[in-house]
Formats: C-alpha cells, sequence, structure tokens
C-alpha cells in the first residue's frame, strides 16, 4: 500500500527523438513508461495528493516556480504546503549539493499541514543539488526525477563525465531519471536560460498536473508587476510558460489530476511571517520595533510594505535590545505594540522582557525559533527556545507564552495575544519558527473585526484613590493608568515595588507582589479549555507535541492508528500557563510521549537523561513520568520518521517509560 | 466616566485651569546623598516645569539605572524608571506615537556612555524630540565608585585601585561627531542659573537636547570637579544670542567669557577638543532644522478605525485565492 494512501505516480514521458534513452523501466512506484509517438497526451489519471520540488542552484529561480506552481493548487482548490528548499552555504560553488534551492510543494485534495515525506518526482537543474536533496531524505526509489539534459554536451568533460556517471547512479539507487532538454528548449526564446528556464519548467508541470494555465499566467504577471517588470517582462515569461506546457503536452504520456477540497469558501495563501504581520495589523497592532534577523525579518518586511495603510510603523532599532525596549516604551505611554526576533535576539531581548513582566507592561513579542544554541542553524527550523521564553528571566517572571502551530495560527494567535497582553497587562510570547515562517498554506480568509483595532489612547482622569497597580486578590489583575491620564501619575520601576508603584524592599510587599503577577496566568488558565484528543480519548500511547510539528504528529498518529495501534495526540497552543486537563488525559493512557524539534538525550543515555523541552516541563508539572523523541535535524520531521519512531517506541525496541522510571528510582 | 465637554459644563469651578505650583512636581524625598550634584538639577526641572506650566500628566521623565536615573521617583509626572543603559530607546518608544507628551531623560555616564553607548549614538541620530540629561559625576555611584568611562585616567576607583588605565571618553566630542545631531549643551550642577537657563533652551529645541551636567559626586569623586568648582576661571562661558540665555548679572560671575556660534559645528568640535583644565558651559551646538525620526514615526496616528479595517482587508485581498 502506498504511504498515507497516496496513488502511485506514473509518468510515461515520450520524448520526441529520444529513442535511446526508451528503455529504462524501473519498478516500485514510479512505473514509467515511454512511447516513440508524438501523440498528445492520452490520459488522465487522479490521484489525491503530490509532494513534488523543483532545485537548482541558487540563483536559477526555482525558488519562484516553486512559490508559483504552490499558489497555483492552491488557486484551483487544492490543500497546500510549501517547504523552501535554502542552500546551506551562502554563495555555494554551481552544481554542489550544498547549493540545493528551491521549494517543496505538497497539494491534495484535502488541506494540507505538513511537508510530507519523500517526494514523488524532482525537477533539477543539475544532478549535484539533486544529492543534496538525496542527503537530506527528500527522494525514495521510485520518485522521478526530471534532470536538466544540458550538462551531457557541456564543453568540460570532467563535467559530462560527473553527468553521465550521476545519471548512472541515480537509477542505480531506483530514481526514474527522465533527462529533459530544459535550457536547450528555454533557449529557443531567451538568450539567458538563468531568466526564464524556471518558468519552462512551470509550464512543464501544469502540462502534467493538468493546471490551469491562465491562472498561472494572471499569476506570473502579478509576480512581475509587483517586481516593477514591464509588459515585455511578463509577455515573455507567458510565452516559456506556453512552451513548456506544449513541450510536456509532446512530450507525456499521461497527466494526473489532483482534484480540488471538497468545501472551501474564500481562501488565503501565504507563509506564516505574512501571516504574523496580517494578524498584526489585523489585532491592531500599532507599532513593530524589530531588528533583523533570519528567519524572522521577513515579517517586517510585511509590514514595512502595508502597515502605515493600517496606521501602524516599523521601527527598525539599533540592535534587539532596543527594538524591544522601544516596544515597551511606546506601550507604556498606551500604545498597542510588539517586537519580533529569533533565539538570539530573544537572549538580549530577556531583561526588558524581565522588565515588562515586573512593571506589567503589555507587549507582543513574536520567536521565529531557528537552530540554536548561538549563531546555530540560522534558516532552519528548531524548538529550542522554549524554556528560554518560559523561564529566561533574573528571578521569577510569569508571562503567557503560546504556540502557533499552523500558519493560520500564526495569523489567529496575534489577535489573541494582542487582546491577552492587555487584559493580563503582561508579555505574551507567541513562538513560531522557521517552517512556518517559510511554508506557505491556504486557509479560510480570516474573519475580521474592527474592535480589534487600536481605538484612540483613554486621556480620561483616572479615578481618584486607585493606586496604579490595584491588584485583584484573586486574578492579579489592575488597571493601566496611561500617560496622559490626569490624576494617574507614577513612577514605574523595575525594582520591587507595591500597588502604588513605590519602591519596596520588603519581604512581604515582595512575596505579595510576586504572587499577583502569578495569579494573574491561574487566572487566564481557569479561562482555557483543555486540549481535544487526537484520537481515541484513551489508549496505549499518547503523543504530545506543540508549534509546527502538528500535522506531521496527526499525521503520524493516523498512519498508526490505520495500522492497528492505539495511539492518540495532543497539541498544546498555550505552554504559559499549560493549558488545564492535562493530569486527567496522560491518566488515560499507559504511555505519555513528546515529540519535539529539539535535543533531547536517547533514553538509553549514561547520567541523568536530559529530555526534550515540553518533556522537562510535562514531567515538572505533572508529576507523569514524560518520555520523549526528539531530532534536530534542521529540518521539519516528516510524518513518516515520527511514526518510525513511534512504532520502535510501542514494540519497545527503546525502554519504555516505566522501566526508565524504575531504573531511575533504584 | 466624563468627557471634556461634560466636565466643563458641569464642573468648572473644579476643574478651572489652576497654576500648578512647584509642589505639583515634587514626588518622594530624594534619597541622593547631601551635597549631590543631582538635588540641583531636580529643583531646576521642576522650575521649569512650574515656569512652563507643563501638566504634571503629560510630562514624563524616562531614566535608565543609577543614583541619577532615580530621579523620576521624585517628580510627581508620569516617570519610567527602566533598565541600566537602556534609558533612551524607551524614551524614544514614548516619542514614537505621542507627540504630545513632554518628555525629559535622565541617564547617568555609565547609563549613557558605557552600557548604553550604542542607544546613546543612535538617539541622537534620530533626533526624537526630548530633553536629555547627562548626569557626568565621571565614576560609577551606585554600585559603589567603579571606573566609567568618563573617568579621568590614573584616578583611582574600586576597579582600578591603582588609576584607570585609559582616557576618557568625551561625550561633548563625542556627540558632536554623531551626524545628524541638534542641540549639545554643558552645564554645571553648582550654578543652579546656568542649570536652569540650559534645561530651558534644551526644552525650547524642536529635536534631541543633549545636555552634559557635570555633576558632584561627594560621596565618591568629590575631588573631580573641585577645582573648578572653586576657581571661576576653569569655566569657560560661551555666549551668544541664540544660546544659553544667561542675565547679564549672573554672566558677570564667569571671569571667563567668549563668544561662541552655536550654528558653526566646526567652531564647536574645535571648542570640545581644546585639551586644557578649563571647561566650557553652554551651547555647543544647535541645528532646529536637523530631520527628526519623530517627524516619520507619528505615521497613521489619527487614521480611523475603519480606514484601518479597509487597509488589514485590502492586504489580506493579496493574498485571496
Ligand atoms: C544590566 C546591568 N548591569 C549592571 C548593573 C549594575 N549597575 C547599576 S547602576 C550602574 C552604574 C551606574 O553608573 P552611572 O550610570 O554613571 O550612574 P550614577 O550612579 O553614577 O548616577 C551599574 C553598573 C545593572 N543594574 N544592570
Ligand atoms: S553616591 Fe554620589 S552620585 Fe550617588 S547620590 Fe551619593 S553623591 Fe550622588
Ligand atoms: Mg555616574
Amino acid at each position: 500500500m502506498a504511504p498515507c494512501g497516496r496513488a502511485r505516480l506514473r509518468v510515461a514521458l515520450r520524448v520526441p527523438g529520444a529513442a535511446a534513452y526508451l528503455h529504462h523501466e524501473h519498478g516500485g512506484r514510479g512505473r514509467v513508461a515511454y512511447a516513440a509517438s508524438t501523440e498528445p497526451i492520452m490520459s488522465t489519471s487522479v490521484v489525491n495528493e503530490q509532494i513534488i520540488e523543483i532545485v537548482s542552484d541558487s540563483g536559477e529561480g526555482a525558488q519562484t516556480a516553486g512559490q508559483l506552481f504552490g499558489t497555483l493548487a492552491a488557486k484551483m482548490g487544492n490543500g497546500v504546503w510549501t517547504v523552501e528548499i535554502i542552500p546551506a552555504e551562502i554563495e555555494p560553488p554551481p552544481r554542489s549539493k550544498a547549493g540545493a534551492s528551491g521549494v517543496r510543494v505538497r497539494f491534495g485534495s484535502r488541506p494540507m499541514t505538513n511537508m510530507g515525506d519523500e517526494a514523488d518526482l524532482v525537477v533539477a537543474f543539475n544532478e549535484q543539488v539533486l544529492y543534496g536533496r538525496i542527503d537530506a531524505g527528500a527522494l525514495r526509489p521510485g520518485t522521478v526525477v526530471l534532470l536538466d539534459d544540458k550538462w551531457a554536451a557541456h564543453p568540460e568533460a570532467a563535467v559530462r563525465d560527473a553527468y553521465r556517471d550521476g545519471v548512472e547512479d541515480l537509477r542505480a539507487r531506483g530514481y526514474v531519471v527522465r533527462e529533459v532538454p530544459m535550457e536547450a528548449e528555454t533557449l529557443r526564446l531567451v538568450d539567458n536560460a538563468r531568466r526564464g528556464q524556471n518558468m519552462w519548467v512551470v509550464g512543464l508541470l501544469c502540462a502534467l498536473y493538468d493546471r490551469d494555465l491562465d491562472v498561472a499566467k494572471a499569476d506570473v504577471a502579478g509576480i512581475f508587476t509587483r517586481r516593477r517588470k514591464g509588459p515585455e517582462v511578463i509577455a515573455q515569461n507567458h510565452a516559456l510558460l506556453d512552451a513548456g506546457y506544449a513541450w510536456g503536452r509532446e512530450a507525456f504520456t499521461e497527466r494526473f489530476r489532483v482534484p480540488p477540497m471538497e468545501t472551501r469558501g474564500d481562501m488565503v495563501v501565504m507563509n506564516g511571517n505574512a501571516a504574523v504581520a496580517m494578524g498584526a495589523m489585523a489585532a491592531g497592532i500599532e507599532l513593530c520595533a524589530m531588528y533583523p534577523i533570519t528567519p524572522a525579518t521577513s515579517a517586517s518586511h510585511y509590514l514595512g510594505a502595508a502597515f502605515h495603510k493600517a496606521g501602524g510603523f516599523v521601527h527598525q532599532a539599533e540592535d534587539e535590545i532596543a527594538a524591544v525596549s522601544f516596544a515597551i516604551g511606546a506601550s507604556y505611554a498606551g500604545k498597542t505594540a510588539m517586537t519580533i526576533t529569533s533565539g538570539p535576539g530573544m537572549a538580549l531581548k530577556t531583561e526588558m522582557i524581565g522588565l515588562a513582566v515586573m512593571t506589567e507592561v503589555p507587549l507582543v513579542i513574536v520567536d521565529v525559533q531557528r537552530g540554536g544554541p548561538s549563531t546555530g542553524l540560522p534558516t532552519k527550523v528548531e524548538q529550542g527556545d522554549l524554556l528560554h521564553a518560559l523561564y529566561a528571566a533574573p528571578g521569577d517572571a510569569p508571562k503567557v507564552v503560546m504556540a502557533a502551530s499552523s500558519i493560520d495560527e500564526c495569523f489567529h494567535f496575534m489577535v489573541t495575544a494582542r487582546s491577552l497582553a492587555e487584559t493580563f497587562r503582561t508579555p505574551v510570547i507567541v513562538m513560531t519558527d522557521a517552517n512556518l515562517a517559510t511554508g506557505q498554506t491556504a486557509f479560510p480568509y480570516p474573519e475580521l473585526d474592527e474592535r480589534w483595532l487600536s481605538p484612540p489612547v483613554d486621556q480620561t482622569p483616572w479615578p481618584a484613590g486607585v493606586p496604579p497597580y490595584a491588584w485583584d486578590e484573586a486574578t492579579g489583575l489592575s488597571p493601566r493608568p496611561i500617560p496622559g491620564q490626569p490624576g494617574g501619575m507614577y513612577v514605574l520601576t523595575g525594582l520591587a515595588h507595591d500597588e502604588r508603584s513605590r519602591v519596596a524592599y520588603e519581604a512581604d510587599i515582595n512575596q505579595r507582589a510576586a504572587e499577583r503577577r502569578s495569579r494573574k496566568l491561574v487566572a487566564l488558565q481557569e479561562s482555557l479549555r483543555p486540549p481535544v484528543v487526537h484520537g481515541d480519548d484513551h489508549g496505549e500511547l499518547l503523543v504530545v507535541g506543540w508549534g509546527s510539528t502538528r500535522g506531521a504528529i496527526e499525521e503520524a498518529v493516523d498512519a498508526l492508528r490505520a495500522d492497528g495501534h492505539r495511539v492518540s495526540s495532543i497539541h498544546l497552543r498555550f505552554l504559559s500557563p499549560l493549558e488545564p486537563g492535562l493530569p486527567e488525559i496522560f491518566a488515560r493512557f499507559d504511555r505519555v510521549m513528546t515529540v519535539e524539534l529539539n535535543y533531547s538525550d536517547p533514553p538509553d543515555a549514561p547520567g541523568s537523561r536530559r529530555y526534550a523541552q515540553l518533556a522537562w516541563l510535562l514531567r515538572a508539572q505533572t508529576l507523569v513520568d514524560v518520555d520523549c523523541w526528539s531530532r534536530i535535524p534542521g529540518a521539519p520531521l516528516p510524518p513518516g520518521h515520527i511514526a518510525r519512531a513511534l512504532r520502535e517506541r510501542l514494540s519497545g525496541t527503546l525502554p519504555d517509560t516505566r522501566r526508565t522510571a524504575r531504573r531511575g528510582a533504584r | 466616566m466624563m468627557n471634556d465637554l461634560a466636565r466643563f459644563w458641569f464642573d468648572d469651578a473644579a476643574d478651572a485651569p489652576r497654576a500648578c505650583t512647584l509642589e505639583d512636581y515634587q514626588g518622594a524625598t530624594p534619597r541622593w546623598c547631601p551635597g549631590c550634584g543631582d538635588h540641583a538639577v531636580l529643583a531646576a526641572l521642576q522650575r521649569l516645569c512650574r515656569d512652563e506650566q507643563l501638566p504634571p500628566e503629560e510630562t514624563v521623565v524616562v531614566s535608565g539605572i543609577g543614583c541619577s536615573s532615580r530621579f523620576p521617583h521624585y517628580m510627581k509626572t508620569y516617570g519610567f524608571h527602566g533598565l541600566h543603559g537602556r534609558a533612551l530607546p524607551v524614551a524614544e518608544g514614548v516619542r514614537s506615537r505621542r507627540p504630545d507628551l513632554h518628555l525629559f531623560v535622565v541617564t547617568g555616564d555609565g547609563d549613557c556612555c558605557s552600557i548604553g553607548a550604542g542607544h546613546w549614538i543612535h538617539a541622537i541620530r534620530y533626533n526624537m524630540r526630548m530633553v536629555v540629561m547627562m548626569f557626568d559625576n565621571r565614576i560609577y555611584g551606585l554600585t559603589k565608585m567603579q571606573t566609567s568611562p568618563t573617568t579621568q585616567a590614573g584616578y583611582r576607583s574600586n576597579t582600578h585601585p591603582r588609576g584607570a588605565w585609559l582616557e576618557p571618553i568625551d561625550p561633548i566630542q563625542t556627540t558632536l561627531g554623531v551626524t545628524n545631531v541638534s542641540f549639545v549643551a554643558q552645564t554645571v550642577d553648582w550654578n543652579p542659573v546656568h542649570v536652569a537657563a540650559t534645561l530651558t533652551r534644551a526644552y525650547h529645541h524642536p529635536g534631541l537636547a543633549f545636555v552634559r551636567v557635570l555633576q558632584r559626586c561627594p560621596h565618591y569623586t568629590g575631588d573631580v570637579y573641585e577645582a573648578a568648582q572653586r576657581d571661576p576661571k576653569r569655566l569657560l562661558l560661551l555666549e551668544h544670542a541664540d544660546g544659553v540665555p544667561i542675565d547679564p548679572a549672573v554672566a558677570k560671575l564667569f571671569p571667563n567669557r567668549t563668544a561662541h556660534d552655536p550654528h558653526d559645528l566646526d567652531a564647536a568640535r574645535r571648542l570640545a577638543a581644546r585639551d586644557d583644565e578649563v571647561l566650557p558651559v553652554g551651547l555647543f551646538y544647535v541645528n532646529p532644522a536637523a530631520q527628526r525620526y519623530d517627524a516619520y514615526t507619528v505615521e497613521g496616528l489619527a487614521t480611523p478605525r475603519n480606514a484601518k479595517l479597509a487597509a488589514v482587508r485590502g492586504e489580506l485581498d493579496h493574498y485571496k485565492v
């Protein structure tokens, strides 16, 4: 059975005049047939899901092509998830493994929540970048490879040989390699194939996947208009699309239709950073102070282009400390403010976030996580900042921490975060990551509400006798005076203080003030609902996740359940306070483990085992012996890997939680 | 709560504008050491507020951490006593969306020239309207006498008991060296009239007014400004019609005076670079036409909600499929 119920891809290529290549037949999932005739495509097969990749050296346009193809899929009503393939080096040499640049597009007849496992088809501009993808585990035997054949006639013998050897080796590995004259065909229309081959390839894929070329053309026009290009450039790119399409119609004997999702209203397609930016605007945030850092920066690019239209301003500060200070200053003065960064920036902002906790200044902080520690893996995904977000601060600094598990949540959580920040007079950290930031998906057009947008700052007189921190005994909540309010004058201070914001070093006042700040989290927790269990509400194993891994975890859980395993999962959006009801849910499962994209020691590691970050938290908060499986591949966890890990854990190949616990108790 | 109109209508006797007195600006009792130069500047700022009749609720004093940075607690306005070194970016954030507030910043030589030095350079360039008072006692006071970037070479402190190794940074020269600098003045805490006149001049400057206050710290560095305080010839009064306005009677107390055109940046830099024992006081440089970042940060402030909503929808529509 095909993994995840996906139909097998049969690409039947009919290459005019390519008799020499006709006899490669490969088994497995990618049965491929050539036909010598030049008749147009004869048959259409329906498949409900495809994973394709377009990879090239950087600068050859595979990224644009992939994003275009992804948007096109969304426009045609498919569920879509795209992942950027980013070169491992900044200036990789051409034709190198490290240089693979491009996009993966997973599209199908249902909403897509993650990047999936190995690709069904890869378009590669040279064979070396393909090896980069093979190393990344992106291909399986049977994956169809459409490879530019120009290297066969390269003036340098070394390149020709590398190409020949490569093709042979790729076939030996079981990939279905089809050499396609991409550059040669592109050069019929343009002088420089680097400026056009990508469009020709999109045309080719449109033929293979029965895409609506007019929709593609409208998109291309949009892309080039945004890049301030004239009608000639657009016309040329349209011609390239047509040419690729026509070539494909000739060459392929079969095409594949991926039907649209069943129900859909208005949808939007964007990546997580755009969603954060749009969410910030919809939430009525009017100031974003930031310092550029991958992978958070592009959110401020989106804001920079649009924020002013909604009355907002982006401040690029001199550093992260200045950025968060600036945002806090604006918030203190009554304006809704945010800052956005990634791990190293979080480290720099830590002291100021502590001040915001201590002085109860509302603030939204977005942490787009990347690999750490230190500069780590700047462009790659990791869920390594959870404990930092929760606990990094001198002293006790309770704050709200939320994690978006999908791109639409990147949008909606901004609205939630802003309102929580103000209601609870606290910083709210919204965690996303490089996977959400750069992946694109389609989600329902969000409903907007004028009430979310910031009203004018309250400048009415402050009620007499009310101190600036009139903490409610039970909830810790208090109203906040804003400069300009007559009678509300107070001095905000990061020193220990009483209700009147007077510096107070007395033991009982310090204890009480800390308690009031802590109470706010209790009050918020009481207003939350317990997480919904994916699968049965009891069973052998409960998987707990947070953040961008949700789609992959649930897909893995579904695969195991289809095989009869009694596995379920929950996914946490609130990490501080934790969602309620966890001990009760955990009690209904034999074993509980987290799956995370961060470092943990294996269960049989010597010494005191260091757990994955959510596992630490859950163990401390529930006293349940929560196990974990976590990895730091610098890439999203494919559902197949998670499923394999869960199977191993279930079959007891690795020590189970209870045995570990008994051993630890000795 | 009532709106403005209602208050005027029903309660005008109670709400009739009342002149603010000094007490209206006096907060907690200052806890600085007796003889500390900070007292004089506090009194001068309170007087400025009274003379200008600044509504206390529209006045904000932002500071960092240090002895001097306790300043906001002693005012009865809004205050922000934040983190060591971060007064300037906080104040910029306040200013960014609140052009209506009267904004003062208090920072020390450690706060501004050491831990906050990056912010200092950029604040000068941003030139957002605020009065920045840099209290230069040439030592870390609060943390008990460690070397600061303005401590003289050879001066002994707890961190350099054998004397500071390096020549100090010169805050005036440094500030004058920053692109888009718009106002640089220097005053001495022991001449209250000059402090008051300098702050008033700074308050009316449309941009960031950087005022270095040579501040005595009798507790740790009582000797540092002793000679300058005792011998008025050690001060050089800068005189100009557009400078710090000094009553001629007071000016007479400065035996050492010079005409200095504060619009001349090169002259200001030369003056700052004098390497003798004489301390110029007054306005080194002013350029009221310097570009102001707060002219940009207020963008969109008045956007009505329905226009904002339409804009958000318009942006989302770009992503619609
Ligand atoms: C991040 C941080 N580092 C160090 C300190 C300790 N600290 C507080 S005030 C200060 C120096 C104060 O010197 P200055 O700014 O000159 O102010 P003064 O006390 O002299 O007025 C230091 C080092 C701190 N509060 N925070
Ligand atoms: S230690 Fe120095 S600066 Fe601090 S209060 Fe005392 S005299 Fe003033
Ligand atoms: Mg000092």
